[in-house]
């Protein structure tokens, strides 16, 4: 099962249009890069085929890992998602 | 007063919030509860086990009202490496007399079910409202700020959560630190409660609390968990931040990997995901929990970093409904005193340091040091694996004096943790 199947399961009332967190897309900074990737739980810090950094907040669980790990670094700006908005979890 | 000025606003309608909002609506007082999520605990998640002493104080004998799961009567620690275990189990009488139970909760229903009955107190709630900022005059917090909205209040309890921004923007936290913060990502599983209670060998309503160290996290410090539920199993992994770095796995796929260990996979069989989530556990200890204090404003909960990790045993419920009762008691007092200062609020830091609460993180001070010890996490689950081998192989290649093994390992060990 991949993590995007995971999050499948999840409800979600996402904000289609906003996202809560701001990522630095153009960094190169691949020590950096590969932390965040490596800790989302969600999985939402990819690699493209030429080694740009990809991010869609759709799926955030917002635990707030990336913040803590790469505030003002690959994470520009990180914030909760406005009321209502976000993951909802049914069992928790 | 003004008419739509409340005595207490909370920010985040959690266990720490609720307790509070309960005990302080019980007082009388006019208190407001702010929810950014759609109702209480929409936004939370646990491993998770609540250990019911604090709340039994509050609400006697909530288990049988409350949706908690399983009552935990057996507990189990593991060493894993990637294809063995070495499993120590505790079935104690104690775990079951009053005073000392805990149980497993899935905290969607249950802090759902603690904003209902503080609710019934009068405690007014309203959800989906994200607080984004405080109103402070002269030093003082006046009340919050969402959106356009202005709501204000002789104090203000943050009950916000691990990530209290709030704290954070009016100085009282700093940023959360990586060396501080563990990611926790968990699956629930879904099984009958039958197959459940023959699988785990549990007695109808009974629950197992189960922690591994080692393959788990792929030798990073941190631990997995695995705990019994009603009809469910939740099951995931807890690593330190700062220790992400280093390997090459993902926090999900350390999630699959205790899945796929032969100690649990046989155990989860056929069981269906029904949720994944994920959150952050604040576990620098005591020399990590902020300023709790300061003109019209408290922390509680997990806003104020009380959580205890100790490796084998994991706690922040038991702590965050303790400080929701305190700050409680602290604004009661404060409102018959007509006093909202920080003076007057500093007795909840003595209230906090007089419980277990503070007891409890100071008595594990620096433990945080010795989670951070890589040989659990590496050397421990390898070296009881070949003890273990030892004692219970046999190849036919000829029997091995195995206490000329055991003692030279048990000195190094010793002599390792004494330096």
């Amino acid at each position: 099962m991949t993590i995007e199947d995971k999050l499948g399961v999840d409800k979600f009332h996402t904000d289609e249009i906003n996202s809560h967190i701001e990522v630095d897309k153009e960094s190169t900074d691949m020590e950096e890069i590969q932390k965040v990737i490596k800790a989302c739980p969600a999985g939402l810090y990819k690699l493209d085929d030429e080694n740009h950094l990809l991010f869609d907040h759709l799926g955030c669980l917002e635990c707030g890992t990336c913040r803590v790990l790469s505030k003002g670094k690959i994470v520009k700006d990180w914030e909760y998602p406005i009321g209502t908005r976000g993951i909802e979890y049914r069992m928790g | 007063m003004g008419e739509d000025k409340f005595d207490v606003i909370i920010v985040g309608g959690g266990l720490a919030g609720s307790t509070a909002a309960y005990i302080l609506a019980q007082e009388g007082m006019e208190v407001l509860v702010i929810e950014r999520g759609n109702y209480s605990g929409s936004k939370n998640m646990t491993g998770g086990r609540l250990y019911g002493h604090s709340l039994e104080k509050i609400i006697p004998e909530f288990a049988k009202e409350a949706p908690v799961e399983r009552r935990i009567s057996k507990e189990r620690f593991s060493l894993l490496t990637k294809d063995s275990a070495v499993t120590l189990e505790y079935a104690g009488a104690k775990t079951g007399t009053p005073g000392c139970e805990s149980y497993s909760v899935l905290r969607a229903g249950f802090d759902r079910w603690l904003a209902e009955k503080a609710e019934e107190e009068g405690a007014m709630y309203i959800y989906g409202i994200r607080v984004d900022d405080l109103i402070v005059r002269d030093g003082r917090v006046c009340g919050v700020i969402a959106g356009d909205e202005e709501m204000e209040s002789d104090l203000v309890i943050l009950a916000d959560g691990v990530n209290s921004l709030l704290a954070q923007k009016i100085g009282m936290k700093k940023e959360l630190l990586p060396s501080q913060s563990a990611v926790g990502a968990k699956e629930i599983i879904q099984l009958d409660a039958a197959t459940i209670e023959q699988r785990f060998q549990l007695n109808p309503g009974e629950g197992l609390a189960w922690i591994f160290q080692g393959d788990c996290t792929d030798g990073r410090i941190g631990d997995g968990f695995l705990y019994t539920n009603k009809d469910t199993v939740s099951l995931g992994v807890l690593t330190t931040i700062e220790d992400i770095d280093g390997k090459e796995t993902t926090i999900p796929q350390l999630v699959d990997r205790l899945k796929n260990h032969p100690a649990v996979k046989p155990l989860i069989e056929g069981g269906k995901l029904v949720e994944y989530s994920a959150h952050l556990v604040p576990e620098g200890g005591y020399s990590m929990v902020p300023t709790l204090y300061r003109d019209g404003v408290l922390l509680a909960g997990d806003a104020a970093s009380l959580v205890i990790n100790l490796g084998f045993m994991i706690r922040g419920m038991d702590l965050a409904i303790e400080s929701g009762r305190l700050a409680a008691q602290t604004a009661a007092a404060a409102k018959e005193k007509g006093d909202f200062s920080a003076d007057t609020l500093a007795s909840y830091q003595q209230a906090l340091e007089d419980s277990f609460v503070m007891k409890d993180l100071k008595f594990y001070d620096g433990y945080e040091k010795v989670m951070e010890d890589r040989r659990l996490y590496q050397d421990c689950p390898a070296k009881a694996d070949r003890l273990f081998a030892d004692l219970f192989v046999v190849d036919g290649s000829g029997a091995k004096d195995i206490s000329k093994k055991i003692v030279p390992d048990l000195i190094e060990g010793l002599e390792n943790y004494n330096s």
